[in-house]
C-alpha cells in the first residue's frame, strides 16, 4: 500500500524517525518519509495531529527531539529562515503574508533579489536587480496584471493569497512548502489556486508539501497523500488510497 | 570590612527605591508593550505633589501623600494611558517611545518652569537617625526604605498570584487575546497595570527625595538605572527587575569608592552592554523561543 | 524620475544656493548648522525610518566624528582625511554596537546605543588629556580646498552644501538600489522577509552603522563650523533632538529629516517670545503631532492632501483579472 520511493531517484525533502517531545506530550512520534522531485505531497490530519510541530521540524524552526530532516541532503535543523530560502526552499505563511504598502510588483521582486548576488552587490546593482520582467512574467501566471502597481495590502484577501504563492515562487525553488493555502478562501478562488498550483508544478517540475485541512482541496491537488493522527502516520496513498482508508475515516469521525 | 557592609546596606536601600521604578516599567511593558522613556519623570513627579499639597493647601505630611498619590493615579495612570498611550498603540511601538521621550521632556520643563529649577528639600519620613553597627554606620531611614519598598514588591506579587485580578492580569500580559477569549477585561487590567505604576512611582518619589531633594532634573538618572535593571534582571519579570535594581544599586555605591567617582556612573551602563552582550535575556529570564 | 520631479529638484538646489546671498552672519550659520544637522537626520532615518529600529546614539556618533577631526585637524592633517577617519570610525563603532544589540529582539539597539551615548559623554569628560574635558578643544582650522578658503561663512556655507547634496545623493543611491526595498520589506514584515532570503539581521546592522557614519561625517564638519567642541554638545540629550527632527518631519520619507531638522532648529527662534515656556510647547506639540500622525509633518500633508483632493482611481471591478 506504502509507495516505495525509488531508489535512483534522490528525495528532495526527507524526514527520518522524526519525533518531537513538548513536556510530557508527543507531538510527533517517529514519523518517516521521502518526498520525490516533481510531488505534491499533501499533510493532512485532525486538529493536534502533529503536522504543524512536523512542518515546524522540517522548517528547522523547531529542533527534533530525535531523528532529522533534510531537503537536498542538507540537514534543516537549526538552519535560519533566509538561508532555507537561499537553500532553494520556498514557502507560504497560514495568515497572509504580503508586504502590504509595497505594490505587487516590488513584493514578488523582492522574494527574487536576495537571490541575486551578494548582499554588496546588491548595493551598485539596477533598482530592481534586473528582475522586473521575471517577476511580471510571474504576476501574469496568477492573472494579477492589471495590480501590477497596486499596493499589496489593498488587494482582496484571495488575491493576495495568489500574490504571497506568486513570491514563493519567484525565486525557482526546488521545493515549496504552503501552510493551509486553502484556508479562508471561497470556493472559486479555490478552484483557482488548485488550477495555477498544479500548472505550475506540471511546467516547472517543482515539488510542494502541501499542510491542509480542507481534504477535497488536498484529494485534488495531491499526487499523495499521508495522514497523520496524534503524532504518528496512520495512512499514506494516492488520494483515491485515502479516500477509502478505514483508519482515515475513523480519525476524522471521531475515532 | 565594616565599610563594606555600610556600602552594601545603602546601595540596597537605593536598589529597592531603582526596582520599584524597574518593576513599574517592566509591568507596562508587558500589559501593553509600552517602553516608557519618561519613567524617570514619573519617579521625579509625585514628590512635587507632595510639595504642592504641602506648601498651597497647607496640608500635613501624610495627607499630603495621600494627595499626591490621587493625582498620580490621576495623570500618571489614567490620563497617559487615555490620551497617550491608548490612541497611539494601534501605530506600533516607534511612535509611544517618540512620545514618551517628548512627555519626560514635558514633566521636567514644566516642574522646572512652574516649580522652580533649584532643588527642593523634601521633609523625611524616618528618622535619619545613625546607628553604629558593628563599626559600620548604618541609617534607619535606609533600613526603613529597603523595608517600605520590599513590602510594596512584595504585596504585589502576593496581588498578582494569589487574587483573581491579579492573575487576569498576568493572563493579559501574556496573551491579552487568550485572555479576552476566556472572559477577561483586558482593558481594565490594562488600566489597573497603569494605575500600579503610577503607584510604585509615587513610592519611589515619597522614599527617594528626602534623600535627593526633588528637582526637576531627578528623572534622567532615576529613568536610565530604572530601565537597565530591567533589562539586567530579565526584561520580562518582577523577580529580574528587584534583582537589577537592588544589584544597581549595590553597585553603584561600590564602585563611588572602589572605582573612582569620575567613572561611577559608566557602571551601571558598562554591566547593561555587558549583560546584553553575554546573557541577552537578563540574569533570571529565559531565553525565548524563535517563533515561526 | 519623472521630468517634473527633475524641475522641483533642480530648483530646490538653486533656492539652497541662493539662499545665504546677502543674509547676515548668524543666518548663514544657522542655516549651515541645518546642513549639518540634516546630515546627522538623514543618517538616523536610513536607521530609524527605513530599518525600523531606534538608535539613541545620533548625537554621540557626530561627537566621534567631531572630535576625530578636531584632534586630527588641530594637528595639521586636512579636514578631509580627518572626515574620511571620522566616517570610518563611526561606521566600525556602529558595526561593533549593532552586532551584539541585534542579536536579540525587542528594542535593544535603543538601549546599547543609549547606554554607549551617556559613556561616550563620561569618556569625552574625563579623559581631559585627551579631549579637554569640560572645557572642550578649541582653534580648530576650517579647510581650505586648492586654495580656496572657507574661513568665510559664505564660503563656508557652499561647503557645507557639497557635503549635504554628496550625502544625499548616496543615501538616495543606497534607497534606490535593492536594499531600499529589503529595508521596506523589512520594516513591513520582517518574518515574511527573512523567509525570502532576506538576512534581516545583517540587513538591518548595515543600516544601522551606515546611518551611524552619516553621524560621524555631521559630527566632522560640525567641528570647523562651530569651532568650539565640549562633551555637553554630544549629549543624550542631542541624540533624542536628532530623533525627534526625523520624527517630525516623518520617518522613513526622504526630505522627513530635512524639514524635521528645519523645524527643530528654526522652532525655538519662532517660540523665543514664549521664553521659559518653549521647550514645553514643543514637547506638547510632539506629543500631540505623534497621537494625530505618527508619520510626522510630511505624513500629516499627505492626510490633508488626500481629503481635499482624493484620487481618481479605477474601480477594482472593472478591471481584467482575477477578482476574487
Amino acid at each position: 500500500m506504502t509507495m516505495q520511493p525509488q531508489a535512483h531517484i534522490k528525495p528532495v525533502l526527507s524526514v527520518h524517525n522524526i519525533s518531537k517531545q513538548f513536556g510530557g506530550i508527543r507531538a510527533v512520534n517517529n514519523v518517516s518519509f521521502d518526498v520525490l522531485p516533481g510531488e505534491i505531497l499533501g499533510l493532512i490530519g485532525p486538529n493536534g495531529s502533529g503536522k504543524s510541530t512536523l512542518f515546524n521540524c522540517i522548517l528547522g524552526q523547531l529542533r527534533p527531539t530525535e531523528g532529522h530532516c533534510a531537503i537536498k541532503g542538507r540537514a534543516t535543523d537549526g538552519v535560519r529562515p533566509a538561508d532555507l530560502s537561499l537553500m532553494g526552499v520556498g514557502r507560504t505563511f497560514q495568515q497572509l503574508s504580503v508586504f502590504p504598502k509595497m505594490s505587487v510588483l516590488d513584493n514578488v521582486i523582492l522574494a527574487g533579489q536576495e537571490h541575486e548576488g551578494t548582499m554588496f552587490s546588491r548595493l551598485f546593482s539596477k533598482g530592481d536587480a534586473g528582475l522586473t520582467s521575471k517577476a511580471e512574467q510571474l504576476i501574469d501566471f496568477f492573472r494579477l496584471t492589471p495590480y501590477r502597481n497596486t499596493e499589496a495590502g489593498s488587494l482582496s484577501y484571495g488575491q493576495q493569497k495568489l500574490v504571497d504563492a506568486a513570491m514563493a515562487f519567484m525565486a525557482g525553488p526546488d521545493i515549496v512548502l504552503l501552510d493551509e493555502p486553502a484556508g479562508g478562501v471561497n470556493l472559486t478562488m479555490l478552484g483557482y489556486l488548485k488550477d495555477r498550483l498544479t500548472t505550475y508544478n506540471r511546467e516547472h517540475g517543482t515539488t510542494f508539501v502541501v499542510i491542509e485541512h480542507n481534504m477535497e482541496f488536498v484529494m485534488s491537488l495531491c499526487t499523495r497523500i499521508i495522514v497523520l493522527a496524534q503524532g504518528e502516520v496512520i495512512a499514506e496513498g494516492t488520494p483515491d488510497q485515502i479516500r477509502s482508508n478505514q483508519m482515515v475515516i475513523d480519525a476524522y469521525l471521531g475515532g | 570590612m565594616a565599610e563594606l557592609l555600610q556600602l552594601l546596606i545603602s546601595g540596597l536601600a537605593a536598589g529597592s527605591i531603582y526596582a520599584l521604578a524597574a518593576v513599574g516599567f517592566t509591568l507596562l511593558w508587558q500589559a501593553s508593550q509600552t517602553i516608557n522613556f519618561a519613567q524617570g519623570e514619573f519617579v521625579m513627579l509625585p514628590a512635587f505633589f507632595v510639595l504642592i499639597g504641602m506648601t498651597v493647601f497647607g496640608l500635613p505630611l501624610w495627607l499630603s501623600i495621600v494627595f499626591g498619590l490621587a493625582l498620580a493615579l490621576l495623570i500618571l495612570g489614567v490620563a497617559f494611558k487615555r490620551l497617550i498611550v491608548e490612541p497611539m498603540l494601534p501605530h506600533g511601538t516607534l511612535p509611544l517611545v517618540i512620545a514618551t521621550i517628548a512627555l519626560g521632556l514635558l514633566m521636567k520643563e514644566s516642574v522646572k518652569e512652574f516649580y522652580g529649577a533649584t532643588a527642593q528639600p523634601f521633609p523625611a519620613i524616618f528618622p535619619q537617625t545613625v546607628y553604629n553597627v558593628a563599626g559600620a554606620s548604618v541609617s534607619v531611614q535606609d533600613i526603613c526604605n529597603l523595608i517600605v519598598s520590599m513590602l510594596a514588591i512584595g504585596s504585589l506579587q502576593l496581588f498578582l498570584n494569589r487574587t483573581r485580578t491579579g492573575r487576569c492580569m498576568q493572563a493579559t500580559a501574556q496573551n491579552p487575546a487568550v485572555a479576552e477569549v476566556l472572559g477577561v477585561n483586558v482593558k481594565r487590567m490594562v488600566l489597573y497595570t497603569f494605575l500600579i505604576n503610577a503607584a510604585l512611582a509615587t513610592i519611589a518619589s515619597v522614599l527617594i527625595s528626602p534623600i535627593y531633594l526633588a528637582k526637576f532634573s531627578n528623572g534622567e538618572t532615576l529613568g536610565l538605572v530604572a530601565f537597565i535593571a530591567a533589562i539586567v534582571g530579565g526584561f520580562n519579570q518582577i523577580r529580574g527587575a528587584l534583582v537589577g535594581g537592588l544589584l544597581i544599586g549595590v553597585i553603584d555605591n561600590l564602585s563611588a569608592v572602589y572605582v573612582s567617582s569620575e567613572y561611577r556612573s559608566a557602571m551601571p551602563l558598562i554591566l547593561l552592554i555587558a549583560i546584553i552582550l553575554l546573557r541577552p535575556q537578563g540574569l533570571l529570564g529565559t531565553p525565548e523561543g524563535r517563533t515561526v | 524620475m519623472t521630468r517634473s520631479r527633475i524641475t522641483l529638484l533642480a530648483l530646490a538646489i538653486a533656492a539652497l544656493v541662493v539662499a545665504p546671498l546677502g543674509q547676515g552672519n548668524y543666518i548663514i550659520y544657522t542655516l549651515c548648522s541645518w546642513l549639518v544637522f540634516s546630515i546627522a537626520a538623514m543618517g538616523l532615518n536610513l536607521t530609524l525610518g527605513y530599518a525600523g529600529q531606534v538608535s539613541l546614539a545620533q548625537a554621540g556618533f557626530m561627537g566621534i566624528g567631531a572630535y576625530i577631526t578636531a584632534l586630527m585637524t588641530l594637528n595639521g592633517v586636512h579636514w578631509s582625511l580627518a572626515a574620511f577617519i571620522s566616517i570610518v570610525s563611526s561606521f566600525a563603532v556602529g558595526l561593533a554596537l549593532g552586532y551584539p544589540a541585534l542579536r536579540v529582539q525587542h528594542h535593544f539597539l535603543a538601549f546599547v546605543t543609549l547606554a554607549f551615548n551617556t559613556l561616550l559623554f563620561l569618556v569625552l569628560r574625563n579623559e581631559e588629556e585627551i579631549t579637554g574635558g569640560s572645557f572642550g578643544l578649541v582653534g580648530m582650522p576650517r579647510p581650505s580646498f586648492f586654495g580656496i578658503s572657507t574661513d568665510g561663512n559664505l564660503p563656508f556655507y557652499y561647503f557645507s552644501l557639497v557635503c549635504f547634496l554628496l550625502s544625499t545623493g548616496v543615501l538616495w543611491w543606497i534607497l534606490r538600489s535593492p536594499w531600499g526595498r529589503a529595508f521596506k520589506a523589512l520594516r513591513e514584515n520582517p518574518i515574511r522577509a527573512e523567509s525570502l532570503g532576506l538576512k534581516i539581521r545583517r540587513q538591518t546592522l548595515l543600516a544601522f552603522a551606515i546611518g551611524s557614519a552619516f553621524g560621524g561625517l555631521a559630527g566632522a564638519m560640525q567641528t570647523p563650523l562651530v569651532q568650539f567642541i565640549e562633551p555637553g554638545s554630544f549629549a543624550l540629550i542631542h541624540s533624542l533632538k536628532i530623533l525627534l527632527m526625523v520624527v517630525v518631519g516623518g520617518s522613513g520619507f526622504f526630505f522627513g529629516p530635512m524639514l524635521g531638522a528645519a523645524v527643530v532648529i528654526l522652532l525655538p527662534e519662532l517660540l523665543r517670545f514664549t521664553e521659559g515656556y518653549y521647550l514645553i510647547i514643543y514637547a506638547a506639540l510632539v506629543i500631540v503631532l505623534m497621537v494625530y500622525s505618527p508619520n510626522g509633518l510630511i505624513g500629516l500633508g499627505q492626510k490633508l492632501l488626500e481629503k481635499v483632493r482624493p484620487k481618481h482611481e479605477a474601480r477594482h471591478d472593472l478591471k481584467q483579472g482575477v477578482s476574487l
